[in-house]
């Protein structure tokens, strides 16, 4: 069952409060090479075992508890399913197609306010070809357009029933590199005096004394913070609600860490953090984990010019909780290929990269722990819940797919456009009707 | 006698300057096939090298286990099993446990026209002001500073690319293909003996551009009619002896001729079809439909036209004519006898084609569509290089071919390899091993990150 949450209460009394889902059967599945996602290596000979919904069992198949339809694996690859950060899935059917695409909104009045949750669309055949490449949960955002806010994320889950959200309002997300300064009027201290402003609007809203109010931030025409957007970061600036900054630049990363001096209860994500590594232990010392772009080895920007696939391989080694960021990719779907890139890389003389087992959970338990959900997703340890994948292959490998899903227990049909169309013209045959009653 | 000989040239060099001076002398610009813009591009030094005991893809289709690739004077000399002679006091590197496969050619790329940093004052890919602009070369655009170029060589293992304008235009302009060389010039990287290609689009990209500019074509039926309408107008002008010349028309002749290739960025089955009765309609051959997302739905017809496919593995759903790319298109289309390649179309994945090739065979394996690895390379060397024209210098490790060599630390199709020396023409110009034999753009000097691996 899932449920939406309100931003006051805390993450962990939303997820334990999750209760199995109806459909959800009983199933062991057995004779695994078993990845847990916590970071360790794969078990061979595994089982895993997920009653009412949630996983209760993991591990080598002598401990295993008896019960439960049996699957066997036959030595395939079994994992939790992967946990995608950051994307936009649910969000547009197609980008370049604007009556489809919630990602943007350059033209409301509305910046921090603006709720992904509300319009998550789980029949989105984004949504169903990325859960047959074996993600179950994702972060997914709106972009920021006509500010520096891009909104409220959601956390949702993938099994494409009608209701995709499971946590509404799980994190904020503002850009203060060249991307907000852009928005904010055309310069970083534009960013900042907007990010500023805005955060004293909302804890003036939250009852701190002697601050000033304004009803709006304005510029011409362009509305950048609304008393509702004001209203919305209440819970980012008392710190019960993430915010997720997406910065690139060595300089800006520093000054988004020291943002804590001034507001100490913000709970910050840095995301993208091209530069990351060049200021990898300042990072650690804060504590502020990185939703880091894995294979960005271009100086697409100014801000990037640092930019290396070590990126995240060197966050990591400094002590950084890392995961790795799906939007800048082509697709979600290819979390698997950086990740297995970052093994590569090991091999690569001065090269940073990461173990394997670090590699997938830097695709599973770490982005699902810096979302809220650690120790229920992307992860398969008792309490998590049971979203288990069985692999044709190497999942870190190119070319592998899933060829089972379950999601919360349940069994998965992994059906979508992709495979209807691959389906249909698994031949050209015509001969006795055209394709289109072939279905 | 000579001196008898001397005075006659004299006396007609006087004749000559009276003349010169009596008429202004006429100024001939120099024809295309006088070569303008040549190819500075030499092989740089190189010593014979062979490489012993790896597993070796041809790039035509061919395996060899345990193999010897002895390359000298900057060609392949000769390819076999581990019994194949090669001379002593040679270079030899141990590819035990390792792979050899061709050089990479990607066949899309906009590297040096839309080169890092991508701002404004680098954005050189589109002459995005009139549907057809047949007259504008990419290699007028190409910044030899793009990082881009090293990231292809030292991940990708590309030593070939071609270089295409973007697709606002019905017909973008010539492409221009290049070496994976570091140059201070573009010519410095001209590949040569290259042929031109003609860059076109069909689908979504040209009528948005003009559509929302209040003008022709706003519809793929107006593309379809602009294209024939320019079409005509050069095959008039080929046909008259006195028109005045004309770059842009010098082009489309070129393709009517068979001189210069088409490559059409074209997404839909349908559309592909349409553009084929168009080329037969005028005279000319599309050597290659790119990000034929499509393909699959007409792998019949696209053999029986002799026309390649030049598609990604995976991109699908980010606008409408994507909307039914499927995993399975290079699968289907090599069961149809079609002609594949891969390509990329992008400063990431230009890094990583071998990586997309293994998708795409993957995604075939799973269907029962059996294709080989060394088939699967093939989409990213040999075929690229037939598409381009090139083929006969370079794409497979054949006797005489230029020694376009990548030997890969692993399995070149797994996610785990990378190349760990990439060879071109010979000359050694990248090796993992020895950070000094790593390419630093100018651009890239000073900032932060200098020299890194990347």
């Amino acid at each position: 069952m899932k449920r939406f949450a309100s931003c006051g209460l805390s993450a962990l009394a939303v997820f334990t409060a999750i209760t199995a889902p109806a459909m959800a059967q009983d199933v062991t599945i057995t004779n695994a090479r078993l990845v847990l996602g916590d970071g360790g290596a794969p078990i061979d000979n595994g089982t895993v075992v997920v009653r009412g919904g949630s996983v209760v069992y993991a591990g080598p198949a002598s401990g295993a508890p008896a019960g439960g339809t049996a699957v066997d694996a036959k030595g395939a690859w079994v994992t939790p399913g992967l946990f995608a950060t950051l994307t936009t899935l649910g969000l547009a059917d197609v980008s370049a197609v604007g009556e489809s695409n919630d990602i943007t909104a350059g033209g409301a009045p509305f910046s921090a306010a603006l709720d992904a949750a509300t319009s998550i669309n789980p029949t989105s055949q984004h949504i169903l070809v990325h859960k047959a490449a074996g993600i179950t949960r994702a972060a997914t955002t709106m972009r920021p357009s006509g500010s520096i806010f891009a909104g409220q994320g959601a956390i949702i889950d993938l099994d494409g029933d009608p209701r995709p959200v499971i946590q509404a309002r799980a994190f904020q997300m503002i850009n203060l590199g060249e991307g907000g300064a852009a928005r904010a009027g055309g310069s970083r201290p534009a960013a900042h005096a907007l990010l500023r402003a805005a955060l004293r609007e909302a804890q003036a809203l939250a009852g701190k004394p002697g601050l000033p109010e304004t009803t709006e931030i304005a510029k011409g025409d362009d509305v950048l913070l609304s008393r509702f957007d004001a209203e919305a970061l209440v819970p980012v600036v008392t710190g019960r609600q993430k915010l997720y900054v997406e910065v690139d630049r060595m300089a800006d990363i520093r000054a988004v860490l020291a943002l804590k001096q001034e507001y100490p209860r913000l709970d910050l994500v840095l995301v993208g953090a091209t530069e990351g590594w060049l200021v990898a232990r300042d990072i650690a010392a804060a504590g502020v984990p990185v939703i880091a772009n894995g294979l960005t080895d271009l100086p697409e920007t100014f801000e990037q010019l640092g930019a290396t696939q070590s990126n995240a391989g060197r966050l990591a080694r400094a002590g950084v909780k890392v995961a790795i960021n799906a939007s800048t990719m082509q697709d979600p779907r290819r979390l698997q290929q950086v990740a297995g890139n970052l093994v590569a890389l090991n091999r690569v003389p001065g090269a940073a990269g990461m173990e394997w087992g670090k590699a997938f959970a830097a695709i599973s338990s770490v982005p699902a722990e810096i979302s809220g959900m650690g120790g229920k997703a992307g992860v398969l340890t008792p309490g998590a819940l049971g979203d288990v994948v069985i692999w044709d292959g190497d999942p870190l490998e190119v070319g592998s797919v899933p060829t089972r899903v379950w999601i919360g227990g349940i069994s998965q049909d992994l059906t979508n456009h992709q495979t209807r169309l691959r389906d249909r013209y698994n031949d050209l045959d015509e001969s006795a009707r055209p394709k289109a009653y072939d279905w | 006698m000579v001196a008898s000989a001397s005075g006659i040239n004299a006396r007609e060099k006087d004749r000559k300057k009276d003349k010169d001076e009596a008429a202004p002398p006429t100024l001939v610009a120099k024809k295309e096939s006088e070569g303008v813009f040549p190819s500075t591009y030499r092989p740089y030094p190189n010593i014979a090298t062979a490489i012993r005991g790896a597993t070796i893809y041809d790039g035509k289709g061919g395996k060899i286990e345990n193999g010897v690739v002895f390359m000298s004077g900057g060609k392949i000399v000769s390819v076999g099993g581990p019994d194949t002679a090669i001379p002593a006091d040679i270079a030899v590197f141990d590819g035990a446990g390792k792979f050899v496969t061709p050089g990479i050619i990607d066949i899309h790329s906009h590297l040096g026209d839309y080169p890092s940093p991508g701002v404004d004052a680098h954005s050189d890919g589109n002459e995005a002001t009139s549907p057809t602009t047949p007259e504008v070369w990419a290699e007028h655009s190409v910044w030899p500073q793009d990082p881009g170029f090293a990231r292809a060589l030292a991940n990708g293992g590309v030593t070939a690319l071609q270089i295409l304008p973007g697709s606002a235009n019905l017909m973008g302009g010539r492409s221009v293909t290049l070496k994976n060389v570091p140059a201070r010039t573009m010519q410095g990287m001209k590949f040569p003996g290259a042929p031109y290609g003609l860059k076109m689009a069909c689908g979504e990209n040209p009528k948005r551009v003009y559509g929302s500019r209040g003008r022709m074509p706003s519809t793929r039926m107006g593309n379809i009619a602009v294209n024939r309408e320019t079409w005509l107008d050069a095959i008039d002008y080929a046909n008259n002896k006195d028109a005045k010349r004309d770059i842009g028309k010098e082009t489309l002749v070129g393709v009517l001729k068979g001189e210069i290739l088409v490559h059409n960025h074209c997404y839909r089955a349908d559309e592909m079809a349409l553009v084929m009765d168009m080329a037969k309609e005028m005279g000319y051959r599309v050597s290659t439909f790119h990000h034929a997302v499509e393909a699959y739905k007409i792998g019949d017809l696209l053999r029986e036209n002799g026309v390649c496919s030049a598609i990604w593995a995976d991109w699908y759903g980010f606008k409408m004519e994507s909307y039914d790319g499927i995993l399975e298109n290079a699968a289907f289309l090599q069961r149809e006898g079609a002609c594949v390649v891969i390509h990329s179309d992008d400063a990431n994945d230009i890094q990583r084609l071998n990586q997309e090739a293994r998708k795409a065979q993957k995604a075939g394996l799973r269907l029962g569509i059996d294709i080989s690895d060394a088939t699967a390379i093939q989409w990213i060397t040999l075929n690229a290089a037939k598409a381009m024209g090139i083929d006969h210098l370079t794409g497979s490790l054949e006797q005489g071919k230029m020694a376009d060599v990548v030997l890969w630390n692993g399995d070149p199709l797994s996610v785990y390899s990378r190349p760990e020396k990439v060879w071109i023409d010979g000359a050694l110009m990248f090796d993992a091993l020895d950070p000094k034999m790593r390419p630093v753009s100018d651009f890239e000097l000073g900032q932060p990150g200098e020299g890194d691996v990347k």
